[in-house]
């Protein structure tokens, strides 16, 4: 039931409080992953060290287009905010366009670890790094499927300038989704690796 | 005669109603975990009894509150229909009753870390024993001077010496498959998981030599309930003796007995792929090979009439309940041998005579 | 939410059916909700309690041959599973939906239609769950489902039970984002924290384990049914891996998930004994800061699931000392529950008689609690009976009480009718004794040896201990009768008394508008100034310091409700289609996956899919709104 947002208890529109209390929640659900990878960590079960197959630089650069994408995120809103609904749109492409550029990345990456014979049942290291990461693409992969619905439903004029809590909404998402990419490059990468 | 037999238990429960109402709760129960025979069960138990004690105190205390509270506050029938003083709280008395539980509790857990600490270490001398948990039956090996003893189900050790239990889980020779199980005997004990892919250790003593009962307690599947198990305490003579007769080689009958029939059966049929009789003296098949029994998927039968029960200490050993397992294992206990992966002694399909011999050979393997 | 500019001519139109079978199938009426919680879960309890007395029929005596030991274990397994997942929690919601936007004030939870989602989530979650009954594949891995047993046993017993939680607890989350948002965000003006009833606090307490608890499982179950299915390593220790991931995960969700269970009866509890003593609670920010307490600390206990499975002496210790901590909070509870009976004017009506039965049964279960925190004596009562005893003291004669008590209280508002006091009153002493009988002698068979989830009571064990099993045998018959009492006292309602809007002289809101409440709650929203804040406005301080009647402030038979001035613009969300047409997808899913069919598993995701847009879509309201 939509509620104008000053007469909410907390000032804060519904939706968004939501959507808050629902990334707590994905923390955990992430966190739980993060930490059985960290439990596998050394677990190769005889099999190929994952950790040696890491390219660092590689995942570096998908990393840096998601991270971006972040930036072109807060300008679709940004736009939307000002009624620009021409520029936002074309913000929303381009954060669209750096996920599938990410989940393109993370494709090649673990064909190419597939290939060096590390698969989802190698080793406990192996499954729950494919899971991890895998369940991270999923997420994205979500995030682009909202983008680009959102950005139809503005062509379509479906949702207009005042709309943009909608925009605020999948960028709270999309965010979230960046922000859990960079504690997975962290931990589950960079220190290893390093 | 099942009815008769449903009824005289009944009866028999019936009778004991009255009895157990006269007697304490720990009146004729082998297996009871508060009537300790050995200090590993004994220290716990005597922190179990003070706790106890504190809680019976604190649940005579609330529920008599409770109960006063009920008759003396009760509306009256000539109630005037006035409201009661609109007490909203007591600080002072909040606190009394946030510290006085707190500072019980931290009263309690001082033995409790010292003893859990206590109760972890390995003891001095202890005769060593390694335990494996199998669906469902357990598996013991002693290390005799280099010499590798196998028993399995019925645990012997010397009575008043400390015993370390060093346990795993396997399934065939291999954690593929294992499960947890947890090893239970609670007169000497507490109980301590048996987990695929670890080793975990547990304590037990018994004071005097006797028969004591457990069985496994962590839930491990389709017959959990039939993976029992004992432990024999020997007096320090007794206990030579069967260390002795352990290392010694299994009975090898004289030809043209029963009993040879029988070993002919083992070594011909299935039996020998799973089972392991160390007699020394390897069987001669008809096209001239050898074959030894050192199957380690089931029990090790080298003694195995040296033991009281079998199948996970759920049957008396004898000739008439080991020829009805032998006939249809399954039928006797519920087991998945026929499903992946199988677990369990399948049905063999004997004749018999074959089951007779069986019968005759197995209960010669003193 | 599509603008409503849009919405004529729209292919999704908003159903606007208000009564009739069609219009339970779309309501987003919380109040409908909860009543269709509540009727599930009442059905499951039935279930759940029919595979209780087979258990117990199997155990009545010695080498019992009732059922065979696969069906035991899938009787026990889903005895636990049902009871929990499908039973309690539910119930819960049940109260959550109905109570909590009467109680602050709002005239619906913050998402009606995701309110229905998950609604539907948890009843085809349920049905999900037994449907594995038609494959031959109930669970059996009991309902911790340890790990490797649940990866390691033949069959899709255990892949319906790693799906069908997975299920449920999609439908818990959405509830509890759902309810955390009403809570916060929708209260009447002047409806501070520190003036909330007790009942939303704990309501918001239990909200926040959920969001936090249900994403954990949700990772245990992923990796339960990614080794079941796709045969990764999570649990298998032939590739190194370690089981016992499994069980701090579960843990670490279950217990929580303990709390879960037992704080909204606790905070039942707290709405009826001030209503029926006459006093207001005792020490209220006690109360709800010990339930806040309870919160957090319950997840720094789950390794006391664990004492026994090697974590070494370090980490037991640790365990130890935060459970017996934990049980500091719960006393305080207990003692301000009886200190608000303490001075007070006692009704003993029905609802008064399970809140008091409550605080003396939890207590019991409280008690062993403690015992189970001295680790070493924990590894002697850890999977016995006893275990068994406490926590159905804790579930049971918590919970359970707690619930009942509040059916009791709140039945009067959710269908207008008194519940016949006699009837209720037998209900609660067979329910009492009943309960006793079968639970109390528990704890004697545990300590005596009797390890729990066994198909069989071994002959061994010696005829005390068959003794006291047999007790307990017959105390679920007793309870099963009393379940009887339980439901023809609640089908005699339908010719019952009319109720009042204030049947009990109580304390907060909800008892301000008409029985049962209006579909928009309340004609006007209150301004919230007190704490107890309808008592407030029934009731005055005079000169002495005496609390009297306000003489035009309301009596019981005309609360200010009655001829106030209503709200203009009420509006009211539109029913929908769609949280079923979307819940409809997840079991064919489900199935997809267990089944290793990817083609059924694509149509659900469509059906999900389908759904899920048709929801964005759809209009506000119905055509003819604006």
């Amino acid at each position: 039931m939509s509620v104008p947002v000053e007469e909410t208890s907390l000032g804060l529109d519904n939706r968004k409080l939501a959507m808050w209390a629902f990334l707590g929640s994905e923390f955990l659900f992430f966190g739980a992953f993060i930490s059985t990878y960290l439990l596998y960590l050394d677990d190769f079960n005889n099999a190929v060290n994952g950790i040696e197959l890491f390219d660092i630089p590689y995942t570096s650069v998908s990393s840096f287009v998601l991270l971006m994408s972040s930036l072109t995120m807060v300008l679709a809103h940004a736009a939307h905010t000002k009624g620009d609904m021409r520029r936002a749109r074309l913000w929303l492409l381009a954060t669209a366009f750096q996920g599938m550029v990410f989940i393109g990345g993370q494709v090649f990456e673990f064909t190419a670890f597939v290939k060096e014979g590390m698969g989802l049942t190698t080793s406990p290291f192996s499954s729950s790094f494919f899971v991890l990461t895998g369940f991270h693409g999923a997420h994205v992969t979500v995030g682009i499927i909202m983008l680009l619905s959102l950005w139809t439903m503005m062509k379509m004029g479906r949702i207009g300038p005042g709309e943009d809590l909608k925009t605020e909404m999948i960028g709270l998402y999309w965010h979230f989704v960046d922000i859990i990419w960079i504690i997975i490059f962290t931990v589950v990468y960079l220190i290893p690796a390093g | 005669m099942r009815t008769a037999r449903t009824r005289q238990r009944w009866l028999k429960a019936a009778a004991v109603l009255a009895l157990s109402l006269i007697l304490s709760a720990c009146g004729n129960a082998p297996q009871s975990a508060i009537d300790p025979q050995g200090p590993f069960a004994q220290k716990p138990d005597d922190l179990f009894r003070i706790v106890f004690a504190i809680a019976v105190v604190v649940f005579v205390l609330v529920q008599g509150l409770i109960i006063y509270t009920m008759v003396k506050f009760r509306q009256k029938p000539d109630d005037d229909g006035t409201l009661p003083p609109q007490t909203h709280g007591n600080t002072k008395l909040e606190i009394l009753w946030t510290a006085i539980p707190a500072l019980i509790l931290a009263v309690i857990a001082v033995p409790t870390v010292q003893m859990i600490f206590e109760l972890d270490a390995e003891p001095e001398g202890a005769v060593q024993v390694e335990v494996i948990g199998h669906r469902w039956w357990w598996e013991y090996r002693y290390d005799f001077g280099g010499e590798t003893v196998y028993t399995a189900n019925e645990l012997a050790i010397p009575a008043g010496v400390p015993v370390r239990l060093s346990m795993r889980s396997e399934e065939n020779n291999s954690v593929e498959n294992a499960v947890i199980h947890s090893f239970w005997i609670p007169p000497l004990a507490g109980k301590m998981d048996v987990v695929p892919g670890r080793v975990t250790t547990l304590n037990i003593m018994a004071d005097e030599p006797g028969y004591y009962l457990g069985q496994c307690a962590e839930y491990c599947g389709l017959s959990h309930a039939n993976m029992r198990l004992r432990v024999n305490a020997l007096s320090a003579s007794d206990w030579q003796a069967w260390v002795d007769n352990q290392l010694a080689p299994a009975n090898v009958p004289t030809d043209g007995t029963l009993e040879a029939r029988g070993r002919e059966v083992f070594y011909q049929g299935a039996c020998v792929g799973c089972h392991a009789i160390n007699d020394g003296e390897p069987f001669l098949r008809a096209d001239g090979s050898e074959v030894v029994a050192a199957g380690r998927t089931g029990p090790d039968l080298t003694h195995l009439a040296s033991r009281q029960e079998f199948a996970g200490a759920i049957f008396e050993l004898n000739a008439e309940t080991l020829a009805a397992w032998l006939e249809n294992p399954p039928a006797m206990k519920p087991m998945r041998p026929n499903e992946s992966p199988a677990i369990g002694m399948p049905n063999l399909n004997l004749t018999p005579d074959e089951v007779e011999a069986l019968v005759a050979y197995l209960l010669s393997l003193t | 939410m599509a603008s409503a500019s849009v919405a004529s001519g729209s292919i999704f139109r908003r159903p606007t059916a208000e009564t009739g079978f069609a219009s339970w199938l779309t309501t987003v009426d919380h109040k409908k909700i909860g009543i269709m919680y509540g009727v599930t879960s009442f059905i499951f309890f039935i279930i759940g309690g029919l595979e209780a007395m087979l258990v117990r029929l199997q155990l009545a005596q010695a080498e019992g041959t009732v059922l065979s030991a696969e069906a035991y274990n899938q009787m026990f397994t889903m005895h636990g599973i049902t009871m929990v997942f499908l039973v309690v929690m539910p119930v819960a919601a049940a109260f959550f939906n109905y109570l909590i936007p009467l109680q602050i004030g709002a005239r619906d939870v913050a998402f009606p239609r995701l309110n229905a989602f998950s609604y539907w989530v948890y009843l085809f979650g349920g049905l999900f769950l037994y449907s594995s009954f038609f494959f031959g594949a109930a669970p059996n891995g009991s309902w911790v489902g340890y790990a490797p047993l649940s990866v390691a046993a033949p069959g899709n017993n255990m892949a319906f039970y790693a799906i069908g939680l997975q299920i449920l607890g999609l439908g818990s989350l959405a509830a509890s984002v759902n309810f955390i948002t009403t809570i916060l965000n929708m209260r009447a003006p002047g409806l501070t924290f520190m003036r909330m009833p007790m009942f939303i606090w704990m309501a918001l307490v239990v909200n926040f384990l959920l969001l936090f608890a249900m994403p954990v499982i949700a990772v245990a179950l992923f990796q339960l049914t990614f080794d079941n299915v796709f045969a990764t390593n999570f649990f298998n220790a032939a590739a190194g891996a370690d089981p016992l991931l499994w069980q701090h995960l579960f843990w670490i969700f279950g217990h929580p998930e303990v709390y879960i269970l037992i704080l909204p009866a606790m905070g039942i509890v707290s709405e009826v004994l001030p209503v029926f003593s006459r006093k207001p609670l005792f020490g209220y920010a006690a109360v709800a800061f010990a339930g806040a307490a309870i919160g957090f600390i319950g997840w720094g206990v789950w390794a006391h699931h664990m004492f026994t499975s090697g974590l070494g002496p370090v980490a037991t210790s640790a365990f130890g000392l935060s459970t017996m901590f934990i049980a500091v909070p719960t006393g305080i509870k207990i003692f301000n529950w009886v200190f608000t009976m303490w001075g007070g004017k006692l009704r003993l009506t029905t609802p008064m008689l399970f809140s008091i039965g409550f605080v003396a049964m939890f207590t019991i279960g409280g008690l062993s609690g403690v015992t189970h925190a001295i680790v070493p004596s924990d590894a002697q009562q850890h999977d016995t009976y006893y275990v068994v005893a406490h926590f159905h003291y804790v579930l049971f004669g918590g919970a359970l009480f707690g619930i009942m008590s509040g059916i009791y209280f709140w039945w009067p508002k959710v269908t207008g009718k008194l519940i016949d006091e006699t009837w209720g009153k037998l209900h609660f002493w067979t329910w009492l004794i009943g309960f006793n009988l079968t639970f109390g002698p528990m704890h004697f068979s545990g300590l005596l040896g009797q390890p729990r989830r066994t198909y069989v009571l071994p002959d061994e064990l010696g005829p005390t201990v068959e003794f006291w099993n047999l007790l307990s045998t017959i105390g679920v018959f007793i309870i099963a009768i009393s379940t009887v009492i339980f439901f023809i006292a609640m089908l005699k309602t339908r010719n019952g008394e009319d109720a009042p809007p204030d049947p009990w002289d109580a304390r907060t809101i909800e008892w301000l508008t008409t029985s049962p409440p209006k579909p928009h709650n309340f004609d006007k929203i209150p301004v919230i100034t007190a704490r107890d804040e309808f008592w407030h406005r029934k009731y005055a301080e005079d000169d002495a310091g005496h609390a009297v009647p306000v003489p035009a402030g309301g009596q019981v038979d005309a609360p200010p409700e009655a001829g106030t001035e209503v709200d203009e613009d009420i509006h009211m969300p539109s029913p929908s289609y769609w949280p079923l047409v979307m819940t409809l997808g997840l079991p064919v899913v489900g199935y997809g996956v267990i089944f290793k069919s990817l083609t059924v598993a694509l149509v659900g995701g469509l059906v999900l899919l389908f759904g899920m847009y048709a929801w964005q879509l759809e209009p506000l309201a119905e055509d003819d709104h604006h």
